[in-house]
C-alpha cells in the first residue's frame, strides 16, 4: 500500500482547471480522480455517504467530496473557484475547480489563467453545446496549452462510438478555429470510472488512454517561455548589516528565459546593462534560474533599480509602451466604461490605466464581435485599447502568460474587476 | 514585435535538444518559489505585515520560506503568537528557541489578558476550550499594531472553507471574511489593496497538502516541537480522541487517564487537539505513516472542527485564523 517515503516528493506540478455545465457531472469526475488516486480519507467517505442517504440517492455522491461551503450544500451548487490536490507517483496535480452556471466566465478565466490544462466536459447525449464552445473558447483565450475534452457519460449512449466520434468531429472544427494549442478527446463515464484512471472495457474501439495516464504524462516542460529572460523584480534585498554591508540583490520570480551568472542583463527602465555577478538562493548560489524559479540576483554593477523595474538581455527585450491593445474580461456588477480610470497591476508594477476605447463586445457563444458595444457587463469579454500612467514592460499574451496579463482594480472599492491579456502595443 | 512563427519555431525546436528535466522544477520546488514570491508580493505592496505563529509544523514552514525569500535581510515583519494560555510547554519552548536562533522580533498576545479585560468570557464545561476566544485576542492585536497584512499557516486541503479561500484573502475592519464576495485572484497577480483599518490574510502555502509539508521538513531538515513524534504520555479518550491530560481539561465521569505512545498531527491548543497512537520518531517514520491514514488530518485530531458541519466556515467568517 505504502510506497517509499520519497516517492511524492519529486514528480511535477500540473496545475489543471475543470469547467462544466450544470449536471454534466464535473464533480462526479473530479471526485472520481480523487477517490481512485486514494486522497479522500475515511471520515470524508463516511460523510458523503451518509449526506448521500439524506439525498435519497441510490450510489455514493461522489459530487458532495468538493461542495465546500455551507450555502453550496443547502443549494446544491458549486459557488466559487475551490482548489483540490491529488497526487500519484508520476505527478501532483492542482485542480482550480470551478462551477458552470453562474458567474461562469469570471470563476472559469480565473481556474484558467494559471492552469497547464483545461478539461472540458461534454454531456454524450446532449452533444457539443453552446456553453461547450464557450469553454473552449475560454481555454483558447487564456492561453490553456492543453486541452482534454472528456466526453462524460458514455454509458448512458451504450458507449456508442458513433455517438463519440460525431462530437469529437464537431468540436474539432471548432477548436480548429481558436488556435488552440493541443487538444485530446477521451470517452468517459465519470459515475462508472471507465476511461478515467482504468482503461474501460466498455469501449475497446478507444484506443488513446484514460485520463488520468494523460495527466500524468502530456509534455508540459517545453510550455513556458525558456527563450526570452524576463525578471521582474519583485522586491530588493538590501541587509544593511555588518556582515552584509554592500549587499545588494534583486529578489523575484523569473517570468521567462534562462539566466546564467556572467550573463549580460539590461535593466527597465534605465537601460543600463551590467553583468550578472551572482544567482543566489538560501540554499547557496546557483548555476542557471529559470521559471518558475524564485531568486535573488546581484549585478557587477551597483544600478538604480526598484521594485516593478524588468531585468532583461540586451538583445532581446520587452516591448515598452503606454497604450495598450488587450483583451478584457470583465469581472465587476459596475459595468466598464470607455473613459474610464482603473488602477492596474502588472507583473509587479503598479500603474493606473485609462480605457480609451472598446473596439468590440466578444459574444463568447458565436464568436460574433459587436462593434456597437460601448461598455462591458459582468462576465463579458472584449477588446479594448489602454493609455497606462507609466510605460509597461511586457510580452504579447500569447508569447508570455507572466508578461502578459494584468489586473484591473477599481479604486474605490479595491476589488479587483477585471483580467487583462495584452495582444500588442499600439 | 514578431510574434512570429519563426520564434515559435525555434522554441518548439529548442525543446528537442534540450534534456526536458534539467529546466523544470519538482513539485516541492514549484510550491517553494511560489510560496515564496507570495511571501515577497505582500511584504513589497503592504506596509506593516505579521507573520502569525502557532507552533505547529506549518508554522515552521513558514518561518523557512519567510528565511528564503528575506535572508540575508532581517523579516521585513515581526512574528506574533496569540497565545492561548493552554499550550504544551514543548510548543512554547521550541517557540522561543526558534525565535532567538532567528534573532527576529517576537509579539505575545495573550488569551488570558482578553478575559481579564472582559474582552471575552471564559467557556465552561468539560468541552471549554479558548480556541475560539483567540480570534478576538488576534483581531484586537492586528488593531493594537495596525498590522494591515497578516502571514497563516492554512492550506487549502485542511477543509472545504479553506479550499475556496484566496491567497490574498480579504478582511473588513471588523476581521470578518466574506467567502461569496472574494476578490477574483487571477494569474500570480494578487491585489493587496485595503483601506485603512482592513487587513489581508495571507497563505503562502495554501497550495501545499500536509505531506507536502512533511516532505519539506524533512528536506529542510526543520526542528518541530518534539511532541510531533512518538512519545509516551498521560492521555484519556473523549469523542473518540485522544486528549492529553492537563490542568486545562476536566475528565468527565468515566474518562479514564491511561499511559500510551502517542504522538500529535496538529498542534493547537491542548484542550481541543488530539493525539494519534503511534510509534513514528523520525521525519521519515512520520511521512511513511502519513501516506497511509484514512483520515483527515483535522477530523482526526481536532474537536473544534467536528462539532458542526460547517464549525471552520462559521469561525473563519468571524476571523478567526
Amino acid at each position: 500500500m505504502i510506497a517509499g517515503p520519497d516517492h511524492r516528493a519529486q514528480g511535477e506540478l500540473l496545475r489543471l482547471s475543470t469547467a462544466g455545465s450544470v449536471d454534466d457531472g464535473k464533480s462526479t469526475l473530479i471526485g472520481r480522480l480523487l477517490y481512485e488516486t486514494k486522497q479522500i480519507f475515511d471520515d470524508q467517505l463516511e460523510a458523503v455517504e451518509r449526506a448521500s442517504k439524506q439525498q435519497g440517492a441510490d450510489y455514493l455522491n461522489l459530487a458532495l467530496l468538493t461542495d465546500g461551503l455551507r450555502a453550496e450544500r443547502e443549494q446544491g451548487i458549486t459557488i466559487d473557484v475551490a482548489y483540490r490536490y491529488f497526487a500519484t507517483p508520476r505527478r501532483k496535480f492542482i485542480i482550480a475547480d470551478t462551477p458552470g452556471h453562474i458567474q461562469y466566465t469570471r470563476n472559469m478565466v480565473t481556474g484558467a489563467s494559471m492552469a497547464d490544462l483545461a478539461i472540458v466536459l461534454v454531456d454524450a447525449r446532449r452533444g457539443v453545446l453552446e456553453q461547450t464552445r464557450r469553454h473552449a473558447l475560454l481555454a483558447s483565450l487564456l492561453r490553456v496549452p492543453h486541452l482534454a475534452v472528456c466526453v462524460n457519460k458514455m454509458d448512458l449512449v451504450d458507449y456508442s462510438q458513433q455517438v463519440y466520434e460525431a462530437i469529437e468531429a464537431e468540436l474539432s472544427e471548432f477548436t480548429a478555429r481558436l488556435d488552440v494549442i493541443d487538444v485530446t478527446f477521451i470517452p468517459i463515464s465519470a459515475l462508472n470510472g471507465d476511461n478515467v484512471v482504468h482503461r474501460s472495457q466498455n469501449m475497446p474501439w478507444y484506443e488513446g488512454v484514460p485520463l488520468l495516464y494523460h495527466l500524468e504524462h502530456v509534455h508540459i516542460s517545453s510550455d513556458r517561455n525558456l527563450i526570452d529572460v524576463r525578471f521582474p523584480v519583485q522586491y530588493v534585498l538590501r541587509p544593511m548589516n555588518d556582515a552584509y554591508h554592500d549587499y545588494r540583490a534583486y529578489a523575484g520570480q523569473v517570468a521567462g528565459g534562462i539566466m546564467k551568472p556572467g550573463d549580460e542583463v539590461l535593466a527597465l527602465p534605465s537601460g543600463f546593462e551590467t553583468r550578472i555577478s551572482s544567482i543566489d538562493s538560501t540554499d547557496g548560489p546557483v548555476a542557471e534560474a529559470f521559471p518558475p524559479m524564485s531568486v535573488a540576483i546581484r549585478l557587477e554593477d551597483d544600478l538604480d533599480i526598484s521594485r516593478g523595474d524588468m531585468i532583461c538581455r540586451p538583445h532581446n527585450q520587452p516591448a515598452v509602451s503606454q497604450d495598450l491593445e488587450v483583451m478584457l474580461c470583465w469581472f465587476s456588477d459596475t459595468p466598464m466604461r470607455q473613459g474610464g480610470r482603473y488602477g492596474l497591476k502588472h507583473t509587479t508594477r503598479n500603474a493606473r490605466a485609462l480605457i480609451k476605447e472598446l473596439r468590440y463586445r466578444l459574444d463568447i457563444n458565436t464568436l460574433h464581435r459587436d462593434e456597437s458595444a460601448t461598455a462591458l457587463a459582468l462576465n463579458e469579454i472584449g477588446r479594448a485599447t489602454l493609455r497606462t500612467t507609466a510605460p509597461l514592460f511586457f510580452d504579447p499574451y500569447r508569447r508570455n502568460r507572466q508578461t502578459g496579463s494584468f489586473i484591473l482594480i477599481d479604486e474605490a472599492s479595491n476589488n479587483t474587476v477585471a483580467g487583462g491579456m495584452i495582444l500588442q502595443g499600439s | 514585435m514578431a510574434a512570429g512563427t519563426a520564434q515559435e519555431a525555434i522554441l518548439r525546436a529548442s525543446t528537442f535538444i534540450r534534456d526536458d528535466m534539467v529546466y523544470s522544477l519538482s513539485h516541492l520546488e514549484a510550491l517553494e518559489a511560489e510560496s515564496i514570491f507570495i511571501m515577497r508580493e505582500a511584504a513589497a505592496e503592504l506596509e506593516r505585515p505579521v507573520l502569525l505563529f502557532s507552533g505547529g509544523k506549518d508554522s515552521a514552514v513558514l518561518l523557512r520560506l519567510a528565511e528564503k525569500a528575506f535572508r540575508p535581510a532581517r523579516f521585513p515583519f515581526p512574528v506574533m503568537h496569540i497565545d492561548t494560555g493552554h499550550n504544551f510547554p514543548e510548543v512554547l519552548a521550541f517557540r522561543d528557541r526558534r525565535m532567538a536562533e532567528l534573532g527576529e522580533r517576537l509579539i505575545v498576545r495573550r488569551v488570558q489578558d482578553s478575559i481579564d479585560q472582559g474582552r471575552v468570557v471564559e467557556e465552561r464545561g468539560p468541552n471549554a476550550s479558548r480556541n475560539k476566544l483567540q480570534t478576538v485576542t488576534l483581531l484586537d492585536a492586528i488593531q493594537e499594531f495596525e498590522f494591515d497584512a497578516a502571514f497563516g499557516g492554512a492550506r487549502r486541503d485542511e477543509e472545504k472553507a479553506r479550499a475556496k479561500e484566496r491567497i490574498f484573502s480579504f478582511r473588513d475592519e471588523f476581521g470578518q471574511w466574506d467567502p461569496k464576495n472574494q476578490r477574483p485572484e487571477l494569474w500570480n497577480l494578487y491585489n493587496g489593496r485595503i483601506r485603512k483599518g482592513e487587513h489581508v490574510r495571507v497563505f503562502p502555502i495554501s497550495n501545499w497538502t500536509e505531506i507536502d509539508v512533511w516532505h519539506y521538513i524533512e528536506r529542510e531538515r526543520l526542528e518541530l516541537p518534539p511532541i510531533y513524534f512518538a512519545h509516551e504520555r498521560d492521555v484519556f479518550e473523549r469523542q473518540g480522541m485522544l486528549l492529553s491530560v492537563s490542568p486545562y481539561v476536566q475528565l468527565n465521569r468515566g474518562e479514564e487517564p491511561f499511559r500510551a505512545q502517542v504522538r500529535f498531527r496538529t498542534v493547537g491548543d491542548a484542550t481541543c487537539t488530539g493525539a494519534v497512537r503511534s510509534a513514528a520518531a523520525t521525519i521519515e517514520d512520520v511521512i511513511v505513516e502519513t501516506l497511509g491514514f484514512r483520515i483527515g488530518e483535522r477530523g482526526m485530531t481536532r474537536a473544534d472542527d467536528k462539532f458542526s458541519e460547517a464549525a471552520m466556515e462559521d469561525r473563519k467568517r468571524e476571523g478567526y485564523f
